[in-house]
């Protein structure tokens, strides 16, 4: 019969024997790795263009701004708009868990040790702002908005209607962008999370609804999300890079 | 029938240590069914709480290899037997002997939670969609995983400023309920100490009852102590038309 003490190293290692690193380390490298994307495709100020096609990077929510008439800026337009998406992710309960987990180990996964005991969750600076994660909300549905009018814009050519790869591409990433957004958790609240008596408030209740059942996968619209801003911008750099050609269905 | 090693943690505040017992299992069999068989046949004294067999009096939480789970609901095909199996007490919570914590923290915050209040005059008829949501809440079988698991309560012992999941999940359900007029918010924000939680999801992923904890009650409380205290915007609008603290709690159920 083998023993071991239970007292002293026990607490500061898991038991857990799955691979419970995986994750966190999947979220060290995509949000590390779309954060230098992010930050390299704003300073470079070139290609974001294509035909009709718009990166999402450089779509400016005003009114009859284009980025392209934005070259006298001292700094890259797309820092215009940037803030408003990081901003949104940053404090969203979703990304809020990957990067607490992650990046600060507050824990890392479920029942293994932390790193360090000082820990004053959103009840301090910094993460206490995270509660303003509303305003980032209302700031990102005109953003949503301008994204939808540059799809629907990306299937006018300039010989008229048509329909290329990357039309379908920017419909695709603007769907998921709206999922995303529209799943949000301080929407729900907004919607109709906040009431008590539901029956008293049948179309928020409905609306409340609908939110909550793509809200259970707003991690999935988060992650997704993600990935497909990065792959618009990169098939458009390439098509107006010349590396690869866009390909007209019709 | 093949034998599996269990390592079972055997001591008491004092300390103890992970014991070797090497067991014939059967198809079918749970972690809850090895430790009797060990208590049978091997050590009489492990001590182990347990009451129904069937994931629902929530007494026989522990950590088999290091995941918090109620042992009758762990089915030894679910986890790897070919190396010894650790069977060790919920953390969080003061070990009395062997398997068995002391769990009696939890009932004294249960007492920081204002109790279901109803106006004077309710009209206790209520329709289903107002209490849908707070049924899951109603689901949860005390088994306190979710606290054992919180790293805030786990890593942090922060056990006088922050009441944990399950608390959080009681207390929503009241917040929540058509019929309660009773405000938590400050309790919440203060001594519930709602901000310690950073929404890691760990109390969902143990949760046997399966309650979305952290989307279905923390979130929507944090976004309600938003409401009341870091939206300056719906401050102002509150003052504004001087309403009601909460203008949705009804006082009476619907009647339309
Ligand atoms: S989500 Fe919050 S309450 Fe749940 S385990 Fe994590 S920190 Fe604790
Ligand atoms: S909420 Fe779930 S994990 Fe927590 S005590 Fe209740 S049943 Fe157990
Ligand atoms: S919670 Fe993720 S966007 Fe609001
Ligand atoms: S014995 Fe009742 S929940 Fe396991």
């Amino acid at each position: 019969m083998s023993t071991k003490p239970v007292t002293g190293t026990e607490s500061r290692q898991t038991e857990r024997q799955d691979n419970w690193w995986i994750e966190p380390l999947f979220t060290v490298l995509s949000l590390g790795l779309f954060g230098i994307y992010a930050l390299w495709v704003a300073w470079n100020r070139q290609h974001f263009e294509y035909g009709p096609y718009l990166s999402p990077f450089y779509s400016i929510p005003l009114p009859g701004v284009h980025a392209k008439d934005l070259e006298w800026l001292p700094i890259s337009p797309a820092f215009l708009v940037l803030w408003i998406p990081l901003g949104f992710r940053a404090t969203c309960y979703y990304y809020r868990k990957a990067y607490y987990r992650a990046f600060f180990w507050d824990p890392p996964a479920c029942a293994v040790p932390e790193l360090r005991r000082a820990y004053r969750g959103e009840r301090a600076f910094p993460f206490v702002l995270n509660n303003l994660h509303r305003y980032f909300w209302y700031l990102s549905v005109p953003v949503v908005a301008f994204l939808w009018y540059d799809a629907i814009r990306a299937f006018f050519f300039e010989d008229g209607f048509g329909v290329g790869v990357g039309s379908l591409i920017m419909l695709g990433n603007v769907i998921l962008l709206s999922y995303y957004t529209f799943s949000c958790h301080a929407w729900r609240h907004l919607a109709g999370g906040c009431l008590n008596c539901f029956s008293k408030h049948k179309t928020r209740y409905t609306l409340w609804q609908r939110i909550t059942r793509i809200n259970e996968g707003h991690g999935f619209w988060a992650v997704i999300s993600m990935l497909s801003v990065w792959f618009t911008d990169v098939y458009i750099r390439l098509c107006s890079m010349g590396t690869i050609t866009d390909i007209r269905l019709f | 029938m093949p034998s599996v090693t269990f390592r079972v943690f055997r001591g008491d505040q004092t300390g103890g240590e992970l014991k070797d017992y090497t067991v014939e299992v059967q198809e079918g069999m749970v972690v809850l069914d090895v430790i009797h068989k060990i208590q049978a046949e091997q050590a009489p004294d492990l001590a182990c709480r347990w009451n129904c067999k069937a994931g629902k009096c929530g007494s026989c939480g522990a950590e088999v290899n290091g995941k918090p789970t109620l042992m009758c609901m762990t089915r030894l095909d679910t986890i790897d037997t070919s190396k010894p199996v650790t069977v060790r007490p919920m953390k969080t919570f003061p070990v009395i002997r062997d398997l068995v914590t002391d769990v009696k923290w939890n009932y004294e915050v249960n007492k920081k939670i204002k109790p279901f209040t109803p106006a004077p005059d309710t009209n206790w008829i209520m329709y289903q969609e107002d209490v849908d949501r707070v049924q899951e809440f109603r689901k949860c079988i005390e088994c306190f995983l979710c606290q054992n698991v919180c790293h805030v309560l786990r890593e942090h012992n922060e056990k006088t400023g922050f009441i944990g999941p399950r608390f959080l999940v009681r207390t929503a359900s009241l917040e929540m309920h058509p019929l309660d007029v009773e405000n938590r918010l400050d309790m919440l924000k203060n001594e519930g100490g709602i901000g310690y939680c950073n929404i890691t999801k760990c109390c969902t992923e143990v949760c046997p009852e399966h309650i979305r904890i952290t989307d279905n009650a923390i979130i929507p409380l944090k976004e309600r102590v938003v409401d009341e205290y870091y939206d300056p915007v719906m401050a102002f609008f509150r003052r504004l038309f001087a309403s009601k603290k909460r203008p949705e709690t009804a006082g009476t159920a619907a009647d339309d």
